[in-house]
């Protein structure tokens, strides 16, 4: 499959702070791809150099392996982190504004029921709750029928119920034959939603694959689980690493049944034990450690 | 250009102006209360008035047919006589500009004190001198009277405040709007879609220009229908030159909304150049007789050519062609302004 986009070499140096350090990525026709990584690792700002909001100070961006001309932002769509909109318009004003701005436009009725915005759509924009201006917001990004589309970190502040909906809109999108470019800081939003991964850290690019393969590469073990108290004097005695969470410890192993056997052998109460299957999380925390970020 | 795109954003802002029903209030009611407010205090009336207090007086209110002062002065008009009960009370009014003379009552010779630092107190002193001199005293001189309908001081200052409200509407309402639009990522949503600067800029700059137009038509209407204002020129004349104003003034707008995301410096630099073009443009008073230097400062901004315009239009009976100097300055300073807010605009930054 063809790559739409190329991001080579990008650089951004602000004063003091190198933001992108020299990332490339290339992202392929029709994929959700995901941007992640821990806070001040430079998602948003390659995204935003991307998306033409600030100059990078290096580097080359070619969408349909060209350089981006002024057609490019009649064919992406964008949903920032945070937005303010015009004042005083109703959310369905406020797409027929948007609507104008651009040569190609999805009807405004089909935009309304797809993310179900009717309810409040004669409502001021800034009357609704978080849930609904998110809908709102990917529907502004959805008016002009993008081949591109930019979310970034689309769920933040979504309560379950708002985001599995929204999650459940974005593969809609996706199955349309949408090309999604996403950022987010929810691992089971990047895993449910994207087919291929980038993760990020200090403006670089430092693990990129399918969400599968990252974790077969970073974190293949599986997480056995036991109350602390089963344990008993058992747990000295364990060859296996393992760490006490809370109440609960954590066996890190790769074959499962002979982590079970030699518990077994240990006279171990099994009664209470789960086990975890690796994840994008650990692989996550694995990549760019546990300390604290901003 | 796109015309589809600049019609969504003028229509936007409209919008939203004519929405937001406290700031939409306000911009018709603040000149028209200011206009009342003066045509309530003036009457018509000059707005000279000398206040000279009387002691020794129980009461404030002063009956002047009752108390012996000079006859002359008794009878001069634009002086307001206020009771004192004592010297000390009087003397403490003086000294605080409060009242501008100070006579006590009685029979000549009289006692009157007066500041040096007073330029009315001066002036009142020369009137209370001359109310001394017999009636029968010839002098050298005789009273002509002017020719041509009076003017009042309320007609002399109905433009000013018409003019000031244009000025505040223009500067604030695109030069401060601009910047938080751009503070809160407005701006930076827009500039990711095909909508250009000039697009954008221009239908914030036209927008402001159908509100201010509107806005001047409908508190003169309104103004007009209790104060009849005097107009000698034309309508149409003064339609054109507030019209230039307008757009000088928006365009001076648009130079302060060109960079910067903070609303606490854009604040101070529209009181930067807000106040002292209130002040220097003979919004409130007449220039003449100023220092040159402040009357050349005064010619920087464009408020005073287009106040300068629109009451030779409206009080002497000008034409365009007699405001040819203010129009052609105007419309210089209008390309200025919009070729630097051009230069200068920037969505983000």
């Amino acid at each position: 499959m063809a790559a739409l986009l190329e991001v080579n070499n990008l650089v951004k140096k602000y004063k003091t702070v190198l933001a992108v350090d020299g990332t490339s990525f290339s992202v392929k026709q029709g994929i959700c791809f995901g941007l992640l990584g821990p806070n001040g690792a430079g998602k948003t700002t390659t995204i935003e150099i991307i998306e033409d909001v600030i100059a990078p100070t290096s580097g080359e961006i070619l969408y349909k392996g060209k350089p981006r001309t002024a057609s490019f932002k009649d064919e992406v769509g964008i949903q920032f982190q945070t937005t303010s909109l015009l004042s005083f318009l109703t959310v369905r004003e406020t797409l027929e504004t948007f609507q104008s701005l651009y040569r190609h436009a999805t009807e405004i009725d089909d935009l309304v029921g797809m993310c179900h915005l009717g309810e409040f759509q004669h409502q001021y924009n800034d009357k609704i709750s978080g849930g609904q201006r998110q809908r709102f917001l990917l529907a502004m990004a959805l008016i002009n029928q993008p081949e591109l589309l930019f979310l970034d970190e689309p769920s933040t502040g979504m309560d379950p119920q708002a985001r599995h909906n929204l999650w459940d809109l974005i593969q809609q999108i996706r199955q349309d034959g949408k090309t999604i470019i996403l950022t987010t800081h929810y691992m089971e939003e990047a895993q449910y939603l994207c087919d291929e991964i980038a993760i990020m850290d200090y403006g670089k690019i430092i693990a990129r694959g399918t969400p599968q393969e990252l974790i077969k590469h970073h974190s293949p073990e599986m997480t056995v689980i036991l109350p602390a108290g089963s344990l008993g004097r058992a747990l000295g005695q364990l060859p296996l690493p393992y760490r006490k969470v809370h109440d609960t410890v954590e066996i890190k192993t790769n074959d499962v049944n002979s982590c079970l056997d030699l518990l077994i052998s240990q006279n171990v109460d099994l009664s209470d034990l789960m086990v975890q299957s690796p994840s994008l999380e650990s692989v996550f925390l694995n990549l760019t450690g546990r300390q604290l970020r901003e | 250009m796109s015309f589809k795109r600049f019609w969504a954003m003028f229509k936007a802002r409209n919008r939203e102006f004519f929405r937001d029903r406290a700031a939409f209030g306000w911009n018709f009611l603040f000149p028209f209360l200011i206009v009342a407010g003066f045509g309530i205090i003036f009457g018509g009336k000059s707005y000279t008035e000398y206040n000279v207090g009387l002691f020794p007086h129980e009461t404030v209110m002063v009956t002047p047919a009752q108390i012996r002062i000079p006859d002359g002065l008794r009878k001069m008009r634009y002086i307001k006589f206020i009771g004192i009960p004592t010297l000390a009370q009087g003397l403490d009014k003086l000294k605080h500009h409060k009242i501008d003379f100070l006579l006590k009552l009685g029979n000549p010779p009289y006692d009157y004190y007066v500041s040096e630092a007073s330029p009315k107190g001066y002036v009142i002193e020369q009137m209370f001198k001359s109310s001394l001199i017999p009636p029968d005293f010839k002098i050298g001189a005789q009273k002509k009277e002017i020719q041509g309908t009076a003017i009042r001081y309320l007609d002399w200052l109905f433009p000013g405040i018409l003019a000031m409200n244009m000025m505040f509407s223009a500067l604030w309402g695109v030069g401060y709007v601009v910047v938080r639009y751009r503070k809160n990522g407005v701006l930076k949503r827009l500039k990711v879609t095909p909508l250009n600067a000039f697009e954008y800029l221009s239908a914030q700059a036209l927008s402001r220009i159908f509100l201010l137009m509107f806005t001047l038509v409908v508190v003169w209407l309104g103004c007009d229908f209790i104060f009849s204002f005097t107009v000698l020129g034309s309508y149409v004349d003064l339609f054109l030159i507030f019209f230039l104003g307008s757009t000088s003034l928006t365009a001076l707008g648009l130079v302060l909304a060109a960079r910067g995301t903070s609303e606490e410096f854009t604040t101070g630099i529209l009181n930067f150049i807000s106040w002292p073009m209130m002040f220097l443009s003979e919004v409130w008073f007449s220039l003449e007789g100023a220092p040159a230097w402040v009357k050349g400062a005064a010619q920087i901004f464009p408020l005073t050519h287009i106040l300068t315009a629109v009451r030779k239009i409206m009080l002497d009976g000008a034409g365009l062609m007699d405001v040819s100097v203010e129009v052609t300055i105007l419309t210089l300073m209008t390309l200025g302004f919009l070729s630097l807010g051009a230069v200068m605009f920037s969505w983000n930054k």
